[in-house]
């Protein structure tokens, strides 16, 4: 039973990740009928965000510090971050501690900018497009932001730590009547699932109970009707996808600290991402969510030792076979509408 | 000839030509200037053009005819590569028994994820093909397979190759790498060398070359034939297909199916080349490589795919080749400010870079010339040939004097 809780814990940071990342390519999959395959990288963006800010963070100059010495008896020269120098050490530590959950608020701008100029520079002119150009020219661009960012940053993962306080792990055993260090899940894993729960419950409320999310709605219906009302469709289309940019974003901000980024992140993310929108059922949001955290669950389920003792390496390839066995016998994918990508 | 009308026939003719003069043409510059770096000549990358342009030759039956985007054929190569290795591990070196597996072997796999990719169109097909692609990938990279029965299979990250320890049950004392038959062995080489040039004529290009060229006369022939305008019509308008009493995934599977066998053909001649084989030939990047070749040589035209897979590898060798050093070299003559700079932005581009310029050549082609560089070779040819047109158009009021 402990076994079973575990690896259920164990499936909801990764199936948060993929639920961030497939919502957003629901969002301008159902809004543009775009297939963005640089919705990985976006997702890499935003890890490389927090990156950013911790680097940013940690720029410092030299002092030389009377109290301590080197074994010559020489003052020694110790790092002082600017933060810190303007803060003051307590504060500044902190701050520099505290910096992936500030990349947040660093990242969201950036990535809605980011979002803004992929839409109005090159996706604009590929809504008439066949979908087999969308898929390569996005594709294309996944290539160039990825390699941008190997340049700059260099091909080897950098750690990026999550803030002390969240860096232990909790016992859930003693919690739920088991023995003690059965169930032990990091703390950060708990805050990215409820950082992932926040962020999907955000944008299903912006999408149901404000105007913008009616006329958002409604446009994706049917387009022309909505265009027909006298509304700026595209331009509130155009706010989707910068608001789609922003979620895969913060999903690869908050994932820094349980994997460390590297530039292909992003697109090993993708491949399953869409693996999870083509099961959940294309254009569907509750069915991106839905199977999002059903495949990281099932994924981690697969990676237990009993499992693999019978089967090895089924972790590796499950969500490939479920998703092969759903599209054969639920064709539109669990949650999919009629209609939707039919052609 | 052959079954061709002239056009054709003059196409395969150049194709001909082209492939078994390369080892001139691709050699311009003498072994010892500054341009030998330009040189491509060298039997490697000879094989390796031959042999891309067989992949993408293959792909562009199923894509360029029928336009379904396959994200996952480089499954099918990596299938025939492995095929090829375990004929040298059970049998001898002769590359022929591993040529016929690999084949069979991609195709056999083509027949079962065609089958299944297929029942869905569209983007739902690519991403089912990418799908089974990756799970390939994974069970090859980790060698699940082997791991399963207790044994290795693909090797994993190694890759797989021959062992001292293989059974090699038909092998002989004198073999000590891929031959045909013993007839000739692949790796011989004779070089030429004449006044500052050298030329390698090696044996493995040239029947890599020759497979190619019989490729791409079979796609000529499938391009022609009633089974290609089947495809051409799956592309146009599939509903209207069917109304028309015709069922199209028959005919579609097959397509999947030949492209299947074409790469896993190639697949069995780069292990043919080299007797390895490796995961990273089945990742996703190597099936986006093969649609990159197929658009930007043109997907739906005859010739595309070779003068893509051509225009790529040889890209990709030249600009990995460059380094800092090559390039202060060139700009050496510029003032000093304005060689840094250009250099500094040169640089992202070159060497490791590499896949950046691969990137940004993809998107400007998908944006700027969706026929790719055959579309864009007719369309100066129309201009040119207008102009002239419009040159003599202009030329004829003045012969006849207005009054």
């Amino acid at each position: 039973m402990d076994v079973i809780i575990l690896q259920l814990l164990n499936g909801l940071d990764k199936g948060s990740a993929y639920a961030l990342i497939a919502l957003g390519l629901t969002l301008i999959f159902g809004t543009l009928g775009v297939v963005n395959f640089a919705h990985g990288a976006l997702f890499m963006i935003g890890a490389f965000c927090s990156v950013t800010l911790s680097k940013l963070l940690n720029l410092s100059y030299e002092v030389v510090d009377e109290t301590q010495k080197d074994f010559m008896g020489n003052p020694l020269k110790v790092k002082m971050p600017y933060i810190e120098s303007w803060f003051g050490p307590e504060i500044g530590a902190s701050i520099i501690d505290w910096a992936v959950p500030l990349a947040i608020i660093f990242s969201i701008p950036i990535m809605i900018a980011i979002g803004f100029i992929m839409e109005r520079g090159l996706i604009k002119h590929f809504y008439k497009r066949p979908h087999a150009d969308q898929i390569l020219v996005t594709f294309g661009l996944a290539i160039v932001l990825q390699e941008l960012i190997k340049h700059y940053y260099g091909a080897n993962p950098i750690p990026t730590p999550a803030p002390e306080v969240f860096r232990g792990s909790f016992d859930f055993g003693t919690l739920l009547g088991f023995d003690a260090n059965t169930i032990i899940y990091p703390y950060w894993r708990l805050v990215y699932f409820a950082f992932a729960a926040v962020i999907i419950g955000g944008v299903f409320s912006f999408l149901q109970f404000t105007t913008f999310g009616m006329v958002v709605r409604a446009g994706m219906a049917d387009r022309e009707t909505v265009e027909l009302l006298g509304i700026n469709i595209d331009k509130r289309f155009t706010i989707m996808f910068g608001l789609a940019a922003a979620v895969a974003g913060l999903a690869g901000v908050m994932y820094t600290p349980i994997n460390s980024p590297n530039y292909h992140m992003g697109m090993d993310f993708l491949v399953l991402s869409f693996v999870v929108v083509v099961v959940g059922g294309m254009g569907s949001l509750p069915g991106a969510v839905a199977a999002g955290f059903l495949l990281g669950i099932l994924e981690s389920f697969a990676s237990m030792n009993q499992i693999k003792a019978i089967l090895p390496g089924i972790d590796q390839i499950i969500i490939y076979l479920v998703a092969i066995v759903i599209l054969l016998t639920r064709p539109r994918g669990l949650l999919g509408r009629k209609g939707v990508m039919e052609d | 000839m052959l079954g061709l009308n002239k056009r054709d026939m003059t196409m395969l003719l150049i194709v001909l030509v082209l492939a078994l003069t390369a080892p001139f043409t691709l050699n311009p510059f003498p072994t010892d200037s500054a341009m030998a770096q330009f040189n491509a000549g060298y039997p490697d990358l000879m094989q390796r053009f031959a042999i891309f342009a067989i992949f993408a030759i293959g792909f562009n039956i199923l894509f360029g005819l029928t336009g379904y985007l396959s994200f996952g054929h480089a499954a099918f190569l990596g299938l025939g590569s492995y095929a090829a290795v375990w004929m040298y591990k059970l049998l001898d070196y002769n590359i022929a028994p591993g040529l016929v597996l690999a084949v069979i072997v991609s195709g056999l796999f083509a027949v079962l994820i065609g089958y299944i990719s297929m029942r869905r169109t569209g983007i739902y097909f690519s991403i089912l093909t990418l799908a089974f692609a990756q799970m390939m990938f994974a069970i090859a990279y980790s060698d699940l397979l082997g791991r399963f029965f207790g044994t290795s299979i693909t090797n994993g990250e190694t890759g797989l190759q021959v062992y001292n320890s293989d059974p090699q049950y038909l092998i002989d004392s004198w073999e000590s790498g891929p031959h045909l038959f013993g007839l000739f062995e692949m790796r011989s080489t004779y070089t030429w060398d004449v006044g500052g040039w050298s030329f390698d004529f090696n044996a493995g290009y040239y029947l890599c070359a020759f497979f190619m060229v019989a490729m791409f006369y079979l796609s000529i022939r499938i391009f022609r034939s009633p089974f290609g305008m089947m495809l051409r019509a799956i592309k146009s308008n599939q509903t209207r297909m069917n109304y028309t009493g015709l069922n199209a995934k028959p005919y579609a599977l097959a397509a999947f199916v030949i492209s299947g066998m074409y790469a896993g053909l190639a697949g069995g001649l780069l292990a043919s080349m080299d007797p390895l084989a490796g995961a990273e030939r089945m990742q996703w990047t190597a099936s986006g490589e093969v649609v990159l070749m197929t658009i930007l040589g043109g997907a739906g035209t005859l010739i595309g795919p070779v003068v893509g897979a051509g225009f790529i590898k040889y890209f990709e060798n030249i600009f990995s080749k460059i380094n800092e050093s090559v390039l202060h070299g060139w700009f050496g003559f510029l003032p000093d400010g304005l060689e840094n700079a250009l250099i500094w932005v040169v640089e992202h581009f070159v060497g490791p870079g590499w896949h950046l310029t691969l990137g940004m050549m993809f998107m400007l082609i998908v944006i700027f010339l969706p026929g790719g560089l055959v579309e864009g070779g007719q369309r100066i040819w129309s201009m040119l040939s207008n102009r002239k047109k419009a040159k003599d158009g202009s030329d004829a009021p003045q012969s006849t004097p207005a009054e």
